[in-house]
């Protein structure tokens, strides 16, 4: 059993230090694609850190229990993204039919996210650190609230970035992907955050 | 003639990275040195011939409306069998880009290129479009990593190039780097096209299976 402190390192590790977005480079397509409004950024965050968690939920114990035993771990990656793939569209359909008024704020991003690297990246990474199984779950939480974390501050840069005079061809990504290292810059102050603060 | 145009088109015209700007994960993370963005970006090439070939070859059987579940398992077989082949023979070169070769399933040039191009046209022009469109990825990551590499650490696919006159800016080899040195060649590239490229940027969002969802497409591109 991993012990209170063990998770909140990984927890805190994964938001800050290892954040997915600026540090791990996952996620990037709907990083730059919707966070220029603070409103449509947290919604695509919380479908983010909620299919996350769901996805982790289910393919550990499928590789623990199922595939690792038969000596199938080869099939990891296509078992794992057809079960995103699926479990996505079962939470489409169950938030549809039963919290409408999730479904209204959140239902638009829940297709993206399907093919969003992020969470393939998040369940593949849990197997490979060999983490257990409250272990993974700590650290999809610390993911998803990382890339909520870059997507909101990044929000914020955007919104700058707006009013500016910028040169004609730095328009629109380029000035974007330069913002964002800029922000990948200030993260990695949170290196050695993490062992200091349990010391 | 025209089998040469789908070639070229993914190299120069819709280079998949510089001007279409899909697939930039890969593109960043694997990108710190040549030898892993060419690594990384013959993988990708091999996985989009396959899943090009076999989407094409199965148009008419696959169904309109659970085409997008079809394409992800038939190129998750392909990058399932890269990876065995990659665990075999480069081990060193899988265990250095690690996640990022099961993570290409969900890389949005390949399935891009099955919801543009395989679905609609012959075998050997998806054949053709799936070399074409692999190379472009191969050349664009080979360019960053050039970059990256020389500036990061002051080497040149392992040769060393600075004889220890200066130090490198290690900067460029971490996660800033991989930023900014893709935001310059986007900048480079859209000077260059006279803003011809950021027009085309309306093709790749078309092709992107969640495009329906993505606010990006009205503000032109990812």
């Amino acid at each position: 059993m991993p012990t209170v402190t063990d998770l909140i390192v990984i927890l805190f590790s994964a938001i800050l230090v290892n954040n997915f977005v600026l540090n791990k480079f996952l996620g990037i397509c709907p990083f730059l694609g919707v966070s220029k409004k603070l409103d449509s950024a947290v919604g695509m965050s919380l479908a983010v850190i909620f299919v996350m968690l769901m996805a982790t939920a289910a393919t550990w114990p499928i590789y623990t229990y199922i595939l690792e035993p038969r000596k199938m771990a080869y099939m990891q990656t296509l078992v794992f993204i057809l079960i995103i793939a699926s479990l996505v569209q079962l939470v489409e359909m169950v938030l549809k039919k039963f919290v409408p008024a999730l479904h209204k704020s959140l239902g638009i991003y829940l297709p993206l996210i399907t093919t969003n690297c992020a969470v393939l990246g998040v369940t593949v990474l849990n197997i490979d650190e060999k983490y257990g199984f409250i272990e993974s779950m700590v650290n999809s939480l610390g993911a998803g609230l990382g890339f909520m974390l870059a997507m909101v501050l990044f929000c914020g840069v955007r919104s700058r970035i707006e009013n500016s005079d910028i040169p004609e061809c730095w328009k629109g990504i380029p000035i974007t992907l330069a913002a964002a290292s800029i922000v990948s810059v200030s993260f990695m102050g949170f290196g050695g955050v993490i062992e200091g603060m349990i010391k | 003639m025209k089998k040469l145009k789908i070639l070229l088109n993914g190299i120069i015209k819709e280079n998949p990275v510089l001007v279409l700007v899909l697939g930039t994960c890969p593109t960043l993370a694997t990108s710190t040195s040549v030898l892993n963005g060419l690594g990384m970006g013959i993988a990708a090439t091999f996985v989009l011939l396959g899943s090009n070939i076999a989407i094409s070859l199965l148009k008419k059987v696959i169904p309109d409306k659970v085409r997008i579940p079809c394409y992800i398992v038939v190129i998750a077989g392909f990058v399932t069998v890269v990876q065995l082949l990659m665990q075999a023979y480069v081990q060193q070169l899988y265990k250095t880009l690690g996640i990022f070769i099961p993570l290409i399933v969900v890389n949005c040039i390949i399935l891009g290129r099955a919801e543009m191009f395989a679905n609609k046209n012959s075998v050997l022009d998806s054949a053709l479009d799936g070399i074409g469109m692999g190379l472009g990825f191969t050349f664009a990551l080979f360019c960053m990593g050039t970059i990256r590499e020389i500036l990061g650490s002051g080497t040149w696919c392992g040769i060393k190039l600075t004889a220890d006159l200066w130090d490198p800016i290690t900067i460029m080899g971490m996660a800033p780097g991989g930023f900014f040195t893709f935001g310059t060649i986007i900048a480079i590239v859209n000077k260059l096209t006279h803003g011809k490229a950021i027009k085309k940027k309306k093709i790749a969002c078309a092709g992107c299976p969640s495009h329906g969802a993505c606010q990006a497409e009205a503000e032109g591109g990812c």
